[in-house]
């Protein structure tokens, strides 16, 4: 980045999570895969969840969109792949909640991580949904992956 | 009731004088982000001078009244200010009186058609069935294809379209307009490509196997003359927030016999004749189209920007426009990595500019120039299948009106620089 904007919602964390992002590819082996889309705009995303003994073994992806949305989706990945699943939906809950936040919300690092990045972006409400894209994906396929899995245990 | 623009318009001849247009759009002063606001998003929505704004203001404050429902002074008043505005909007187009109805915007007034062609008796010209066509294109926005498409699944009729070219242009290929096409409905000119299309030319089709035309002027009728006996279209859709008015008003007009034969799309309040318990007779047009309160201030404020748009002279727009059209084009041939989506010539082509910045989403292109200032539209613009089909997810889209000026068009080129080396 050569040219920093003040108060710009691309934050340093953002552009290294665009340029080079975490666990991207779809991978084998999984429970559920989505594709989820932003008619808004056009960015996509499928994604493929793991989920073994209550724990998010891996979450892989491919898809298209911009920076928020690309980026968004790589912090996610880091910070919910290897958690029980209680405790990675809680972590999405307080993520939905900083993107809801209109730049309120003084985001907790050891919750979040590098997802306390994306607190500029609540300020932008066209963004906010290329923020949640990836969460949005990774959460409907959790709940499948897990509807699964109790179905079969059953 | 409408501003006079004499003093300050320009007679044919003289220098445009943006400049003094310009100071008629107060928030053309304001900053964003610490720049002069450069607002290249008029093919999204325009804004509205101070002479529309006062029109309305003066209307609402001295004459505002429900119309056509009472003897009360204010009532005729108003009745007398709306059907004026209906008169001023119908010479605009070079249309009658009676076939000018007033809608919310091009969506409903499209839908209106759709919707009552569906509701036309079996046999009628405008009854669809199995077997009969329905011929879009594929540059339409939205509001043009989706009513279609749902016509099309209420009745059983065929929708086909005609594709598009690498270079942005209608394939007019032979076989898409048969004998089973009833309606042809096209866009005047793409939101997204800029491209003007050659409205005589399908109409010609059409009538061939008398198809019905339908048009989606809302980018032509603000930024070109237009004139609704010269397209020889059956029924043509405009909007106002497009054309310097407010959001909330728009336009359908329509042949005359037409619009006569053709029945109600909503029921209510004004569209009626007699109205008993089990059945109701209608109202002849436009009344018949129009149930329910109007928007009625909003319809004066259209007139009031009917009446600037003609006072500047939609020649010296159009010429005004193509000028800044021509100069962006050329400048974006000069930046490596970028590609405009649509005509690249001035050639029947509007002042929408469809672009992609390699290696950066439109998003993040739009959100880059916005914290310099630069108002432009990014996505797929209402028209999904057009991005999909130049093998994008988005586009960024720059378009001019009146009030845009050749330095404009220089920040936005140098923005685009501005975001090349930043998303380097």
């Amino acid at each position: 980045m050569s040219e920093a904007v003040p108060d710009s919602m691309y934050q340093e964390i953002i552009l290294d999570h665009y340029r080079n992002p975490h666990h991207k590819g779809l991978r084998d082996p999984f429970d559920v895969e989505v594709h989820h889309t932003n008619p808004t705009c056009g960015d996509e995303v499928t994604m493929r969840v793991r989920v073994h003994d209550n724990v998010v073994e891996d979450v892989s992806y491919d898809g298209q969109g911009c920076s928020i949305s690309q980026a968004s989706t790589s912090v996610m990945t880091d910070l919910v792949i290897g958690k029980q699943v209680d405790e990675a939906l809680a972590t999405s809950d307080v993520f939905l909640e900083l993107m809801q936040s209109r730049g309120t919300m003084e985001p907790d690092e050891d919750v979040l991580e590098d997802g306390i990045a994306f607190a500029g972006v609540s300020r932008y409400p066209a963004r906010v949904k290329c923020a949640l894209l990836g969460w949005m994906a990774w959460k409907d396929a959790t709940a499948q992956a897990v509807a699964k899995s109790t179905k079969e245990t059953s | 009731m409408t501003a006079v623009l004499a003093d300050r318009a320009d007679p044919v001849g003289t220098p445009y004088d943006v400049e003094a247009i310009r100071r008629d759009f107060a928030v053309l002063s304001r900053e964003v982000n610490g720049k002069p606001l450069v607002y290249l998003d008029s093919a999204s929505s325009s804004h509205k001078p101070r002479q529309v704004l006062d029109a309305e203001r003066q209307f609402v404050e001295q004459h505002y009244s429900n119309v056509h429902r009472g003897v009360h002074t204010l009532s005729q008043e108003a009745t007398d200010a709306y059907e004026q505005a209906r008169a001023t909007v119908a010479a605009f187009i070079g249309a009658r009186h009676d076939d000018v109805v007033f809608t919310k915007n091009v969506t409903e007034s499209i839908n209106l058609l759709a919707y009552s062609f569906g509701n036309a008796a079996p046999g009628s010209r405008f009854a669809l069935g199995p077997g009969d066509e329905v011929v879009v294109t594929e540059m339409e926005h939205h509001s043009n294809l989706v009513p279609w498409q749902m016509l099309c699944q209420r009745t059983g009729a065929t929708l086909k379209w005609f594709g598009l070219t690498d270079d942005g242009r209608l394939d007019l290929q032979a076989g898409v307009i048969t004998e089973r096409t009833k309606v042809v409905a096209f866009i005047h000119q793409s939101n997204l490509l800029g491209t003007v299309n050659d409205v005589a030319e399908i109409v010609r089709r059409a009538k061939q196997v008398g198809a019905l035309t339908v048009l989606d002027a809302a980018q032509s009728v603000p930024h070109m003359p237009v004139d609704v006996t010269a397209l020889d279209v059956d029924f043509l859709a405009f909007t106002g927030h497009k054309l310097l008015a407010p959001s909330g008003v728009g336009v359908l007009w329509g042949r005359g016999e037409l619009l006569a034969d053709l029945p109600p799309f909503m029921g209510g309040g004004s569209m009626i004749e007699v109205v008993e318990m089990a059945t109701s007779t209608y109202a002849p047009p436009p009344e018949r189209f129009e149930a329910g309160t109007p928007v009625i201030s909003q319809a004066v404020a259209l007139a009031a920007a009917c009446d600037y748009l003609s006072a500047v002279g939609l020649d010296n727009v159009a010429a005004h426009e193509a000028a800044l059209t021509a100069r962006l084009l050329d400048g974006l041939r000069r930046i490596d990595g970028v590609r405009v989506i649509g005509p690249d010539s001035m050639d029947m082509r509007g002042s929408a500019v469809s672009f992609v910045v390699e290696g950066v989403h439109p998003h993040d292109v739009g959100q880059s120039l916005d914290d310099i200032g630069i108002a432009v539209r990014v996505g797929h613009h209402c028209a999904a299948p057009v991005v999909k089909r130049y093998g994008v997810p988005a586009t960024t889209r720059a378009s001019s009106y009146l009030y845009n000026t050749a330095a404009e068009i220089d920040v936005l080129l140098d923005g685009i620089e501005h975001v090349k080396r930043f998303w380097a």
